[in-house]
């Protein structure tokens, strides 16, 4: 029986440029970065591609994000998601957690789908707050921290191995369900050139908040429940002391710098 | 304000959470002051234990014994039991862990309640409101933000090691709340529970940390890297290239797609210090490095980097520990 999944997934200035700032208005400044895909979302999208190709059924891709963010939609699609949905509207700038699970929810609720995946973090947020927010304003059983997802399409439930602090808890719950997954689904895969041909054609569709029914004064920058009131750059590390030697010397060094600072 | 509440996360044995300790401890500097009262919440099966225990730390604690908790996923069950106990009268303070289980509560507790919520808080403290310190951008930036008048649930997640747990001068009162009312949201049956032998201490808490990379070379390596962490009463991390490999198990990772440690003591053993590594680990108090290369990118950001061989300058550290 086939899957439909829909996967959470968002646009991030890409970590390894490590050139994240905010802008004037203490917003993420997106022009300072080039955007990825968040690293998160891929697991779970790889997770997702690997589910239909054993079942059958097809993956969406939900982003709320910037005007832009289909350039990035396109790597999602690419990989072997069938379609996107993105919503977009200027008054969601400057969203906080609060508002993106209900614009997210709202989105889903126009969506058919046995499971709703998303990434355990963002590595621009890192919160990891909106997973669960979504999941309670839908009423959708929540599972989280999986390494391994097991749907059984003709029972409608779901089996997850939620990683514990001394092993793993194996939850079952009804479809359909959200899911946050972690790195331990798999790597994910790159982009076959075909892939890459195909996602061009693939549809994007676009929402607005209207679209949604949802009024731009109660989401977005404008409802916002927190604000920044002040930010400094930590001072940077003194330059490493930098040792070389015979180890049996290096390994008294080390010793004597931690007896120094208290820590032995 | 309507008040402070700290959740109590407790452990597979039904003890409290070491998070559960700090938060309190925080919670109570924070009450003391704006003047607010504090009031710690364990939703277990058996809260009894744990409360007693969060009751060391603050003036009043609620338990709520629900058994669903057992059998079923904690953070969707506790969630709506903390939301029916909470004062709502007025804006609420909820402090929660930023681990695994505290963000999933919080992230629940902000859809319940409608409210903002503020994430991996590394200092949090009051300014006519909770004002809340958070690093980002990998920690190139440090902000501090508050709720913006209108929020009503004010949720603070906090990482580890944030405050030291220091008990009350006086253990508070322990108040036994029953479930009122079904709950709503629906319950995630655990089927089974099961522990792996590989299983480690938690590494968010740990106060040293002795990490290997990709330098480790092997499980066999890593053996070395766990014998200093012992000889130094600490925890086993790793990059995500040594888990990628089989060395060790992913909750040992740190980083980017890992953990976020802030140990006092960072001892790095072969890793170079990618940036996907470095955003999980540069907050640490003191970081010491032992790496081949001069020029890896973790001589930017160690206090002490020993140029030379893991294997070697490990051994001889490790003799050099033991003589002392």
């Amino acid at each position: 029986m086939p899957l439909r999944i829909v996967v959470l997934t968002k646009p991030v200035p890409d970590p390894a440029a490590a050139a994240e700032r905010l802008g004037p208005d203490d917003r993420l400044d997106r022009s300072a970065s080039p955007a990825v895909i968040n690293g998160n979302d891929e697991y779970v999208l790889e997770a997702a591609l690997k589910l239909v190709e054993a079942h059958g059924g097809e993956v969406t891709l939900l982003t709320m994000a910037p005007a832009a963010a289909p350039e990035t939609m396109r790597k999602g699609l690419a990989m072997g998601a069938q379609r996107g949905v993105h919503v977009t509207d200027p008054a969601l700038a400057g969203s906080d957690a609060w508002s993106t699970a209900q614009v997210l929810a709202a989105a889903l609720r126009e969506l058919e789908y046995d499971l709703v995946l998303a990434g355990f973090d963002t590595s621009d947020g890192v919160g990891g707050v909106v997973g669960p927010a979504v999941a309670t304003l839908l009423k959708l059983p929540y599972l989280s921290s999986a390494a391994r997802i097991e749907p059984d399409p003709a029972a409608r439930t779901v089996r997850v191995r939620r990683i514990s602090a001394t092993g793993f808890d194996l939850l079952e719950a009804p479809m359909p369900a959200l899911i946050v997954g972690t790195q331990l689904l798999g790597e994910p895969r790159y982009p076959s050139l075909k892939g890459i041909m195909g996602a061009r054609s693939k549809e994007i569709v676009t929402r607005s908040l209207a679209d949604l029914g949802l009024d731009p004064a109660a989401v977005g920058g404008a409802a916002s429940m927190t604000a920044v009131i002040a930010k400094r750059t930590p001072p940077p590390r003194g330059a490493a002391r930098i040792v070389r030697g015979p180890a049996a010397e290096s390994a008294k060094v080390i010793v004597a710098f931690l007896s120094e600072r208290k820590l032995i | 304000m309507a008040g402070i509440w700290v959740v109590g996360e407790t452990n597979p044995d039904g003890s409290l959470a070491r998070i559960g300790a700090e938060l309190a401890t925080l919670g109570r500097s924070l009450g003391e002051a704006a003047s607010i009262e504090v009031t710690g919440v364990v939703v277990a099966p058996e809260p009894a234990g744990a409360a007693s225990e969060m009751a060391r730390y603050l003036p009043r604690v609620v338990a709520v014994p629900e058994p669903a908790a057992a059998e079923h996923a904690w953070s969707q069950v506790a969630a709506q039991r903390i939301a029916e106990v909470v004062d709502r009268a007025g804006p609420t303070l909820i402090l929660t862990g930023a681990g695994p289980d505290g963000r999933d509560v919080a992230g629940t507790l902000m859809a319940l309640l409608g409210g903002g919520a503020l994430v991996n808080a590394t200092a949090v403290a009051w300014n006519d409101g909770a004002s809340v310190e958070m690093n980002v951008f990998g920690g190139k930036l440090v902000t501090t933000s508050t709720f913006v008048e209108g929020a009503g649930a004010r949720i603070v997640t906090v990482r580890p090691n944030v405050v030291t747990a220091e008990p009350a001068p006086a253990a508070g009162a322990v108040e036994t709340v029953a479930p009122s009312g079904d709950l709503e949201l629906p319950l995630v049956r655990v089927v089974d529970r099961v522990e792996e032998a590989s299983a480690a201490a938690p590494i968010e808490e740990a106060r040293v940390i002795v990490a290997g990379g990709r330098g480790v070379g092997g499980p066999e390596g890593f053996d070395l890297v766990k014998q200093i962490a012992d000889r130094l009463g600490g925890a086993v991390g790793a990059t995500r290239a040594a888990v990628d490999s089989g060395w060790i198990p992913y909750a040992q990772q740190i980083g980017q797609t890992g953990k976020i440690v802030k140990p006092r003591l960072y001892l790095a053993l072969g890793i170079s210090g990618a940036i996907q590594h470095k955003v999980g680990m540069q907050t640490s108090e003191t970081i010491v490095a032992v790496n081949r290369d001069p020029d890896a990118p973790i001589a930017e950001f160690a206090d002490l980097l020993v140029i030379g061989d893991l294997f070697e300058v490990g051994k001889a550290l490790l003799a050099e520990l033991e003589r002392r």
